[in-house]
Formats: structure tokens, C-alpha cells, sequence
């Protein structure tokens, strides 16, 4: 039996939903120490992330954003505000749309792509802070190319599926998703696979 | 759960109403095979035909020309597989004209099923719109030519309820030679329509948009019409769709159909003057918006609006929350994140699609209900352009 369920999605995207956090209102000054913007309109989601760090103990300690976007996009950034508020530049730098879908108890596989905006949104604040700071040796070039446009798959996370056990076509989409919405990307995604099954394994 | 609880999407589906309840009750026990010839059979039977009746003369057919079929879906994908015809030696003498015309802002069940025509041999064509949903008639008129078998236009669109011309289109088909089928499925119970008038060729029409229960819906065949059944098995429905009738169904749809007679034109009446008053008070009390579809060609009851700067999903949630069910014109929701292909086909910027909501009314609805909505509208357009990137008061 299915349960009836109470909302679209999960009680912790409701929570953050209906009273999101760290929210950038109007007017309101906020003096941030690096400011980072994604996404695009036109695709029907963009997210504006401000942060303000701590220099000597190099943590985030305050943060700010605004989402255009639907309630998974609000509640990702809602969430996010707050997992990074104390949180080192370094541990920041690395969260992935995984860590953020998981303190939602989970997004529809659909709206993972929701999540992936806000974590770059917060590297694009946290580049612009090292940018501002002088420390332009600690901005990582990302040189992953994205495979998947809709499901916002790179060619890293392909290889990282490879290296987790994806062998065959199905299995990589089992570990990304990629090719589950138009499925454009499949041969270069074919190609990918084999080339870093032949990387590492061949 | 909310206290409130206010149903502004009769363009998804309907309540059933409570004439049609009852009849539905009554008939539980019903049972028999409409095509047996024992008494229970002729019971049944003679519901099935009664139905029937009620459905044909509500639009202007005889009863022999009207089949039931269990959705609008199913008979525009019945009318969409005609054309191509393989059959070589089929006496319709249709099958030569392999091309279809239909438009670009049709229910998908047509666009996908016409699109599937090209897989089988036959073409395809889209007509495009004006930004008020209009057909182009000049562009309609282009592209119908002596290879068009089969012309299908729906009547009145779902998402912004634009009520299309279709008498001129139908003549224009019927000059080419072609068929011409018309999507009714928003239009009948809240327009008069009439096939003859018309003269159409084909008509679709549902139980379930007009206060009637889902899974039933009835396809007008004109007499003389080339006609292949899509479910082959039976000789239900004069062999036309095979499967034991949908009874209950049936006779609730029969129902719907006298209680609209009943109801139609004083319902959708109230309906136009409560649309009025939540155009106005959202235009009063709300910036930056664009009513989408036709100003007065449109469904009494469906009002679609575009808010800038804001996402229609989240917009759609905040008011579920505050008890007010909408829809949005964006299929975000639905796992795609293309705006609505009516919007876009009606060139309105993508933005604005992926901010639209539509308001669809119906019986249920008060005035009291909608002067809630628009307060609450208010309130949560505000605060979803509040923590917008998209939105700068005015200025975006």
C-alpha cells in the first residue's frame, strides 16, 4: 500500500519551504564578503548566494540568498544557508547536491537538479571571495565538461560511476540519472564510459 | 491540512455533481452486459441508449452518431490514427491523403499522436497561433493542401481557454477535400456547441470536466464519415469500440450532460462575472502581471495569469497552503522543466511562462471564495518575489 502523502514533498522540504532560512529580503544591507550568482531564468531556476567569512579562522559565518525558482529550488538554498553558517571554506567547497538532498530526506529524482544550483551558487560566493582576498591560487578551475544538460551530469561523475561499479549504459544512469530526461547525451555518454572503463580497468 | 479549501482547477477535473452522485448510486446494482438479450441486459441497454440520447441531442447529433469511449484521450488518439490508413483495399477511399494538420498548442494526447503519424508512414503538420491563442488562419490556410486527410483543432484551450473559430476552420479543411476533427473536451457543458452548426466531422468530448465521473468519454462520428475502430475485439458500439460498456459510467455522463442543460448558461454566467472580479482585484492589488489568452474569445471560467519575477510552482504550493488549488502553466512539476507549449507557441517570453498560473472556476466556487484568493494571491505573490533573484519591484 502507498501512503497518502500529506505534501508534494518531503516534511523537511515543507519545513524549509514554508520558512526559509537566511533569506535575502528586499532592501535589507548585507555586507557580503563574496557574492555568487547561477543559473538562468530563461531555464525557470537562478540562485544568488552572499556569504560573509571570518578571515582569521577562515569560516563562514553568515549567509544570505535569493532563489527564482520552484519549492525544491527554495528549500535547497534554505537548507544550505544553514548547513554552511561555521562551516570552514574548505568543507563548503566540496558539498555536493548529494549532501544537500540528503538533509531534505530526499528530492524527487527530477528535482535533483534543484539542489546542484545551490551548491554552485555558494562556490561561485566562495571563488568570488577568494577572487576579492587575493587568493586566486585556491579557485578550483572547473574543468568538468557537463554531459548531461538535464540532468547536469560532467564527464567527472561519470568516471566517478565507473569507479563505483558502473559498467554497462543502465548502470551509469542507475548512478547519475544521466539520460533519464531527453536522453541526447547517450552516445557521448557510451563513449565516456568506455574510454574510463578502459582507463581504469581495460 | 488548511480550513480552506477552495478548488479553482475544474479545467484538470471536476466534483461530480450531486444530481450525478446519485444517479451513479442508484445504478450500482446495474450490472448487466449491455449486450445480452436477457432482462438484465436490456436494462442495462436501455440506460447505455438513454445516455446516448441526452449526450447527441446536447450536441446536436443523432444518437447513432455518438460512441462512448473511456476518455477524451481515447477518442482524439481514435481520430489521430485514421489518417495514415494502410489498408489498401479499404473502402473508405481516405487513405491516399496521408497528411494531418493540426496546431501548435493542442492537448498533448494530440500532439504526441501525431506526431506518432510520422512513424507510420503519414506527416504531420503544426498551425501556428497568435499571442491570444488564435489560430493563424493564413498559416492554417498554407498548409492545407490535397494531401491533407485530416484536420484536428481543439475548440477550447485548456490552459488559457481560447475558444477557436473552429466553424471557418472546418470549412477551410472541408474546401482541401480533408476531414476536420475538433477537441472539445473544455468546451462542451460550457459553450453551446453544435456539430451540425459546425460541421464538423468528428468531436471529443469527457465526463469528468463537466461534473461528470473520469474514465468515460464520447467521440461524434458524422454518419458517412470513413471511420476505423482503434480497440478492435467487439461489436459494442456498433463496432466502433470494442470493450463491454462503461455503464455506470455512461450513465453518469448522461446525468452531466442534463444537468448542464439545466445549469449551462446561468452557471457560466456567474462563472464570467467571478472570473471578472478576480481579474480585477489581482490587476488592482498585484504588479507586473500579463493575463495570458484572449480577452473575450476565452472559457468563462479559466483566467491565466503570468506573474514576473516569480516561479509558478512555488507560487502553486504557497497558495495549496493557504487551501487554494491551482495549476501552473509550467510543467515543472511534472518532471520537465519546459514551460507550457501553449504559452510559448503564443510567444509570450519564457519567463512569464514559467510564472504562470491558471485559475479555472467552477459551481462550487463564491464570491467570498474568490475575494479570499486574491487576498492570498497578493500575499504570496509578494512573498515569492521577496526572496526572487528575478524580481526588483517594477524594475526587472
Amino acid at each position: 500500500m502507498t501512503e497518502f502523502q500529506e505534501w508534494a514533498y518531503t516534511p523537511k522540504v515543507k519545513e524549509h519551504f514554508m520558512n526559509p532560512k537566511n533569506v535575502l529580503i528586499g532592501d535589507e544591507k548585507f555586507d557580503a564578503d563574496g557574492r555568487g550568482i547561477v543559473g538562468n531564468i530563461k531555464c525557470g531556476d537562478q540562485m544568488l548566494m552572499m556569504i560573509k567569512v571570518d578571515r582569521a579562522k577562515n569560516i563562514i559565518t553568515d549567509c544570505r540568498w535569493k532563489t527564482y525558482g520552484c519549492a525544491s529550488a527554495i528549500a535547497s538554498t534554505s537548507i544550505l544557508s544553514e548547513m554552511v553558517k561555521g562551516m570552514s571554506l574548505e568543507q563548503a567547497y566540496k558539498l555536493s547536491p548529494k549532501d544537500i538532498t540528503k538533509e531534505l530526506d530526499g528530492l524527487p529524482e527530477h528535482k535533483i537538479h534543484c539542489s546542484v544550483l545551490g551548491d554552485k551558487a555558494l562556490r561561485a560566493a566562495i571563488n568570488d571571495y577568494y577572487a576579492k582576498t587575493g587568493q586566486k591560487d585556491k579557485i578550483e578551475k572547473e574543468a568538468a565538461k557537463v554531459v548531461c544538460q538535464c540532468m547536469n551530469v560532467s564527464d567527472t561523475e561519470i568516471e566517478h560511476a565507473v569507479l563505483e561499479g558502473a559498467r554497462t549504459y543502465l548502470e551509469l544512469q542507475e548512478h547519475t540519472k544521466l539520460g533519464t530526461v531527453c536522453g541526447q547525451c547517450e552516445p557521448e555518454a557510451r563513449k565516456l564510459l568506455e574510454k574510463y572503463i578502459q582507463k581504469h580497468f581495460g | 491540512m488548511p480550513n480552506k479549501s477552495i478548488y479553482l482547477d475544474h479545467n484538470a477535473t471536476t466534483p461530480l455533481h450531486p444530481e450525478v452522485k446519485k444517479t451513479i448510486i442508484n445504478s450500482l446494482d446495474d450490472f448487466g452486459n449491455p449486450s445480452s438479450l436477457h432482462q438484465f441486459g436490456r436494462h442495462a441497454r436501455h440506460l447505455v441508449e438513454q445516455a446516448r440520447a441526452k449526450v447527441a441531442s446536447f450536441i446536436g447529433a443523432e444518437p447513432d452518431e455518438v460512441f462512448f469511449v473511456g476518455s477524451g484521450s481515447e477518442a482524439n488518439n481514435t481520430v489521430l490514427s485514421l489518417i495514415p490508413c494502410d489498408q489498401t483495399n479499404c473502402s473508405c477511399m481516405h487513405g491516399h491523403r496521408r497528411q494531418t494538420v493540426t496546431t501548435t498548442i493542442e492537448h498533448p494526447c494530440v500532439l504526441e499522436s501525431s506526431k506518432c503519424l510520422g512513424k507510420r508512414g503519414g506527416s504531420v503538420t503544426f498551425a501556428k497561433v497568435d499571442p491570444t491563442g488564435k489560430v493563424d488562419i493564413e498559416h492554417y490556410k498554407s498548409l492545407l493542401n490535397e494531401n491533407t486527410g485530416l484536420a484536428s483543432v481543439m475548440m477550447a484551450n485548456n490552459e488559457i481557454g481560447t475558444i477557436e473559430d473552429i466553424k471557418t476552420l472546418c470549412s477551410l479543411a472541408h474546401e482541401k477535400g480533408a476531414l476536420f476533427h475538433t477537441d472539445a473536451v473544455q468546451a462542451v457543458g460550457k459553450i453551446p456547441v453544435n456539430v451540425k452548426e459546425l460541421d464538423v466531422d468528428f468531436l471529443t468530448l469527457s465526463g469528468h470536466k463537466i461534473y461528470g465521473p473520469k474514465g468515460i468519454g464520447a467521440l461524434y462520428v458524422r454518419k458517412g464519415v470513413p471511420f476505423c475502430p482503434l480497440i478492435h475485439g467487439g461489436h459494442q458500439e456498433r463496432g466502433r469500440r470494442a470493450g463491454t460498456e462503461n455503464t455506470l459510467g455512461i450513465v453518469g455522463l448522461g446525468k452531466a450532460i442534463d444537468m448542464r442543460t439545466v445549469e449551462m448558461t446561468t452557471e457560466e454566467n456567474r462563472l464570467l462575472k467571478l472570473k471578472k472580479i478576480l481579474k480585477d482585484g489581482i490587476e488592482k492589488n498585484i504588479p507586473d502581471i500579463r493575463f495570458n489568452g484572449h480577452p473575450t474569445d476565452c472559457l468563462p471560467g479559466t483566467l491565466n495569469v503570468s506573474f514576473r519575477g516569480a516561479e509558478g510552482e512555488a507560487l502553486l504550493l504557497y497558495l495549496d497552503l493557504e487551501g487554494i488549488a491551482v495549476s501552473t502553466g509550467s510543467a515543472c512539476a511534472s518532471g520537465s522543466l519546459d514551460p507550457s507549449h501553449v504559452l510559448l507557441a503564443t510567444g509570450i517570453p519564457v519567463e512569464e511562462a514559467h510564472g504562470a498560473i491558471r485559475f479555472s472556476l467552477g459551481r462550487d466556487n463564491t464570491e467570498e471564495d474568490i475575494q479570499y484568493v486574491i487576498t492570498k494571491m497578493t500575499e504570496v505573490a509578494k512573498r515569492v518575489r521577496n526572496m526572487s533573484t528575478a524580481y526588483r519591484g517594477g524594475k526587472s
